[in-house]
């Protein structure tokens, strides 16, 4: 099924038409309403009539997560505050929170994206959707919750957290859908047993898991656990939060809305633009959004983009899934690290839990790297040297895989602390 | 000719072998003998229990890993010499030991004795008419 063909089977001519309109008028947006993109255009020598074509959007300037921060916490808003309703922010961790406004047509707009995200994940109006991201300042829940409204699933809010009602209702209320992070779609599956439920009792079919980069072989695990179909929903908040793209039934790259959202990827370094299939940062320009349209956004997410039409129809752009960030990569003597290369070899070797945590510390100026995995119980016999084989044997394919050592340690299941939103899966002690 | 043993994953953590004991404890589960192989990260407890089955079902209860493993078990004379005795006999035979330890129960003295060949060494236990013991006898 696809929610709207009209634009998600678009032939390219028309969407670089239908793009290249709305960049005109988006630049135009932000030059008279934005004093910081004025500024911005201003300096570089760049006026809103050098924009004739979506060609152009080279032209423009680059929008970064500081330049949210410096703003905070209205300035980039393109509307005045009684057009705005409704505002969302992040959590504010790392630093100043980064917020969002959104128009009534943004909203229209963020529920026709996800409408076709979930459509294209296979999910119509009989469905029972038990939405487990988090509701409030954070886009997961209400983003996702407006979709599945506009096509007309029962909604479930339950919100993340209290695995064991998640499960309760789940059971009980029949939910065919889980939307939540995979991280926690992954503890719920391992705690299915121990509170006294089988997959028997679940009529799960579906799950819409996002807001973390995951790896296709935990994309897999997690068909496999739950005996569903896995899709890949991808968003951030900076640019609408989730639906900015989802992954159809052939599981061949995420499918970008680019009539809202126009991707590109650049270098990272250079931040010069690449051709498509190489991989890059990637970056979005919000070519339809009214509260706070942004130019050529960083996300700092790696990927690669594919113009291909893809075998379930759809003629919008592709872009390969999210395994890491510019940011989450960690430089460990010298190797560019990324934690799903760790992911990556612990799913295909399957012998342990996927629950690990990864230490990087400093020993005589030197980095090393622990790994901590929980141990699967059926691998564990009555004689240490069993366990010091399996650790080993972890120790060298991670080698060979990502040309590190890194020390194995075996840990007791469900000790690793579970995630019930986004998982944290490094410690960087070297920072301290 | 065996007795169950558990085996059970264990942290290097201050106070984590007593976690164990303290759910044993509980179900009013006996310990018959007990020793603990160690590494600088973890170890494993085998112990021989009163009563294997809850007390698999129990630890597992409680977030344990934990296996059941059948192990060779020989009555042995309490007399010097008796376990060089045994041990001879299974360095005649080429059989190599991976674990080994000794505990006693009443007047028995038992050796639990894990190898790297199980059947060759019931062999030897039968040709030689070494005396099994089994769960029976420690009841």
């Amino acid at each position: 099924m696809i929610w709207n063909k009209e634009i998600e089977c678009m032939s390219r001519e028309d969407m670089r038409t239908l793009q290249s309109e709305r960049l005109i008028q988006l630049v135009r947006h932000v030059y008279n309403n934005v004093t910081f993109y004025r500024k911005r255009m201003d300096d570089m020598g760049v006026k809103p009539s050098d924009i004739k074509s979506i060609d152009d959007i080279v032209k423009l300037p680059f929008t970064y997560k500081q330049d949210l921060r410096d703003n905070y916490p209205f300035d980039l808003f393109a509307v005045p505050m009684k057009d705005i309703v409704r505002v969302h922010a992040s959590s504010g961790t790392t630093g100043k929170p980064t917020t969002v406004g959104y128009t009534k047509k943004d909203i229209d707009n963020w529920c026709e994206v996800v409408a076709r995200c979930l459509t294209m994940s296979g999910i119509a109006s009989d469905d029972i959707m038990q939405i487990s991201y988090g509701y409030g300042l954070f886009t997961g829940g209400l983003g996702v919750h407006y979709g599945a409204e506009t096509i007309g699933c029962s909604v479930i809010p339950i919100s993340g957290g209290n695995t064991r009602r998640q499960l309760q209702l789940m059971a009980d209320f029949g939910s065919t859908v889980l939307a939540c992070t995979p991280s926690y779609a992954l503890h719920l599956a391992d705690a299915l047993v121990e509170n006294g439920y089988s997959l028997a009792d679940m009529k799960l079919k579906t799950g819409v898991f996002g807001a973390e980069p995951w790896t296709e072989n935990m994309r897999l695990e997690l068909e496999k656990k739950w005996g569903i179909q896995a899709h890949d929903i991808y968003g951030l908040s900076e640019i609408m939060g989730p639906g900015v793209a989802n992954d159809c039934i052939q599981h061949t790259g995420l499918h970008v809305h680019e009539d809202h959202f126009f991707p590109e990827t650049v270098h990272p370094d250079t931040k010069e633009p690449l051709a498509e299939g190489i991989e890059g940062e990637l970056v979005f320009t919000t070519l339809t959004k009214e509260g706070i349209p942004l130019l050529r956004y960083n996300t700092r997410d790696l990927s690669t983009l594919n113009r291909e039409k893809c075998e379930c129809g759809r003629t919008l752009i592709r872009m390969k899934k999210i395994t890491g960030r510019s940011d989450d990569m960690l430089i460990i003597r010298g190797v560019n690290l990324f934690p799903s290369q760790i992911e990556h070899v612990l799913l295909e070797m399957g012998e342990t839990s996927a629950h690990y945590m990864l230490y990087v510390d400093k020993v005589n100026n030197l980095d090393t790297l622990e790994l901590k995995v929980e141990l699967d119980e059926t691998k564990l016999t009555d004689t240490i040297r069993d366990l010091q084989n399996l650790s080993h044997k972890i120790s060298h394919a991670l080698n060979s895989a990502i040309g590190l050592s890194v020390k194995v340690t075996l840990v007791e299941p469900k000790t690793i602390a579970r995630s019930e939103g986004k998982a944290i899966r490094v410690v960087d002690n070297r920072k301290k | 000719m065996t007795i169950r043993q558990l085996s059970v994953f264990l942290e290097n953590k201050t106070g984590h072998l007593n976690q164990i004991l303290a759910v044993l404890a509980r179900n009013n589960i006996n310990i018959v003998a007990l020793t603990v192989a160690d590494s600088s990260d973890y170890g494993i407890l085998r112990a021989i229990v009163s009563d294997p089955e809850k007390a698999l079902k129990t630890l597992r209860e409680e977030q344990f890993s934990v296996r059941v493993h059948d192990i060779l078990s020989i009555e042995m004379d309490a007399a010097p010499g008796s376990m060089s005795h045994i041990l001879d006999l299974f360095t005649n035979a080429d059989i190599c030991i991976e674990y080994v330890y000794a505990f006693s129960f009443g007047s028995k003295s038992i050796l639990m004795v894990r190898t790297d060949n199980c059947d060759k060494a019931m062999e030897v236990i039968k040709a030689n008419g070494l005396k099994s013991i089994t769960e029976v006898d420690l009841k």
